[in-house]
């Protein structure tokens, strides 16, 4: 009986619970919320409303892959598809070169850096709203700045951004030189991590500077490029605001893309189902590219 | 998942350092003259093709009424500084407004940003607790879901929170930060636990620890975040554009916006409204000029 009842477990002794340990989560518990109502609900909810057909006012009704379906033929959708993969083409590849090439020049040892640091940079702090408004401006058909120019070289004027080949282009354009100082910043951080000695030591071997900087700099700076073309392609699929303030998608869909898509079913033609199954797509691409840069790189990246 | 984590990384270790100090490296090798001479005239070019948007916002603000297809740099003939206050007292002084709704929207989601991600980043640097792991992967998880993606359940969430047309409806769905989270518990992350129990040892609360001690020593953790949530909330769009509808709530961008699209106003007045728009984001980044490089080498947030 009494080896029995020294067998049971004994109770354990209650560890008084300290400040420290419920601390943590009373710091943490504001943000979680904020999350939970702001990006993990509206999450489910959009996963949800893609399979229904609602007005926005009524009761959404049920409907299955339907919504799915009808993206596959629908025109608006694919248009932004094709424009959104064209602008994230066009605009991600030429500003991670055009970047890296402003860090190498910045990165030298130069008076005045900080000067054209200062201009490269200036355009990324103001808002994508001012931005598309100036250039709209220069491109305005018939007497834009733009158009001038190319009259004052012989070039006939252009139509831009109502014009259905340029006008993608034309925001491409206005991305790039929104987007340029951020990456060379980025650059600049990758170069900086590259110790002096590689280079001593490569200098000796008698390396030229072309060596130099395809057998040292840009394989030590895979990182950062990885960096700069995950962030690069993210931000390309959700870009917005040049595009509705500048070309408003058009002419028809020529300048149409996948934000703008969703914007316009859900708020101007009140399709929030079917505009929910085009925010499911967006989110499984965005998703697509950061699950194929961790398990392509991941390793390779790892610290 | 923890793409920003994995990809992050490597520019975090500059951390300390400031990129605006003589840089290491490929800068090492002296250049010749002829180098130096190429170097200034390329930077230069990008520098006058990066600026010259700017020139052109400001000669156009400055054209006077009946010369808007003159487009010479200095306007003729003579600057027109009276635009400003023409476009400003538009309509019994409506921008007053915005910008009265911009800086409480901006200035209200910057301390509460600064403080909330300030308090989860601390607890995820410096607490051991269960569950720590998870919750940091579920917040780095909200980085892949952007709010385009979003935007229709939130805007349907805050509407049933009969949040449309108040600040709160735009200041609470962008307060929650994984990269605030992020960049706060990297800083912190250097702190000396020492510290913290030595306070604990005198008998301070967890709450003291964190006003008395850490957030002194993450000064310039804390004021990097500080100008980078300013800078997202101050040059917001979507949001905004979504949550208020009623003019009395809009913000400088959208009433820009507003300004051309529904008044149709003239090219001279709507480049004055915006250059006075971008004027404090300008401001900040001129002036606190090393923390955005820093922030940006810290964690690769986007401007």
């Amino acid at each position: 009986m009494a080896a029995q009842i020294a067998a049971l477990p004994r109770p354990r002794p209650r560890r008084r619970l300290r400040q420290r340990d419920v601390i943590p989560y009373v710091f943490i518990l504001p943000n979680l919320l904020l999350f939970a109502v702001f990006v993990f609900g509206p999450m489910l909810f959009s996963f949800g409303m893609s399979f229904t057909a609602w007005d926005g006012l009524g009761r959404p009704s049920f409907t299955g892959l339907n919504n799915y379906e009808k993206l596959l033929s629908d025109d608006l959708f694919l248009t932004a598809v094709r424009n959104t993969l064209l602008y994230s083409f066009g605009t991600v590849l030429p500003m991670l070169a055009i970047s890296l090439g402003l860090a190498l020049m910045l990165n030298s040892r130069l008076r005045g850096r900080t000067f054209f640091r200062v201009m490269i940079y200036l355009p990324v702090v103001i808002s994508w709203v001012a931005a598309a408004l100036v250039w709209r401006l220069i491109f305005i058909h018939p007497s834009g700045l733009m158009n001038a120019a190319l009259e004052s070289v012989g070039i006939p004027a252009q139509l831009w951004t109502s014009d259905p080949i340029l006008a993608l282009p034309a925001i491409m354009w206005m991305s790039l030189w929104k987007g340029l100082g951020f990456y060379t910043v980025i650059y600049l951080a990758g170069l900086q991590t590259i110790p002096a000695t590689v280079y001593e030591a490569g200098m000796i071997d008698g390396a030229s500077r072309w060596q130099l900087f395809w057998r040292i700099t840009l394989p030590l700076l895979r990182p950062t490029t990885l960096f700069a073309l995950i962030v690069g392609i993210i931000g390309s699929f959700e870009v917005f605001v040049p595009v509705y303030l500048m070309t408003n998608g058009g002419p028809g869909y020529a300048s149409m893309v996948m934000v703008m898509a969703i914007y316009r079913s859900a708020f101007q033609t009140y399709q929030m189902g079917y505009a929910s199954a085009m925010a499911v797509i967006l989110f499984l691409a965005i998703f697509g590219v950061s699950l194929a840069q961790f398990k392509l790189f991941g390793r390779e990246v790892e610290y | 998942m923890a793409v920003q984590e994995t990809t992050a990384l490597p520019l975090e270790r500059e951390t300390g350092r400031d990129l605006a100090a003589a840089s290491e490296g490929e800068g090492r090798i002296p250049l010749s003259a002829l180098q130096q001479a190429i170097l200034y005239l390329v930077l230069g070019t990008v520098s006058i093709l990066m600026f010259f948007p700017f020139l052109w916002m400001i000669a156009t603000a400055l054209r006077p009424a009946g010369f808007e297809a003159d487009l010479s740099l200095i306007p003729r003939p003579y600057l027109a500084f009276e635009n400003f206050g023409r476009a400003w007292s538009f309509r019994g002084s409506v921008f007053t407004q915005y910008a009265i709704n911009s800086v409480v929207i901006a200035v209200v989601s910057t301390a509460l940003g600064v403080a909330l991600n300030g308090l989860a980043g601390f607890a995820f640097a410096k607490y051991s607790f269960p569950g720590r792991n998870v919750l940091f992967y579920i917040v780095l998880t909200t980085m892949m879901v952007p709010f385009q993606i979003t935007m229709i359940p939130t805007y349907v969430t805050i509407a049933k929170l009969g949040l449309i047309n108040n600040y709160w409806g735009v200041i609470l769905p962008g307060t929650a930060s994984a990269f605030g989270i992020f960049l706060i518990r990297q800083f912190m992350q250097s702190i000396p636990d020492e510290l913290l129990d030595a306070a604990r040892i005198d008998g301070a609360s967890e709450v003291n620890i964190f006003l008395r001690i850490v957030v002194p020593l993450s000064a310039p953790a804390l004021a990097v975040l500080a100008i980078f949530t300013f800078l997202w909330r101050w040059n917001d769009y979507l949001l905004p554009l979504l949550v208020m509808n009623r003019q009395q709530m809009f913000t400088l961008p959208i009433g820009v916006t507003n300004f051309i699209g529904e008044y149709r106003a003239e090219w001279s007045l709507v480049m004055a409204v915006s250059l006075i728009s971008i004027l404090p984001t300008v401001g900040l980044f001129l002036f606190f000029q090393r923390y955005f490089v820093r922030g940006i080498a810290m964690t690769g947030m986007k401007g």
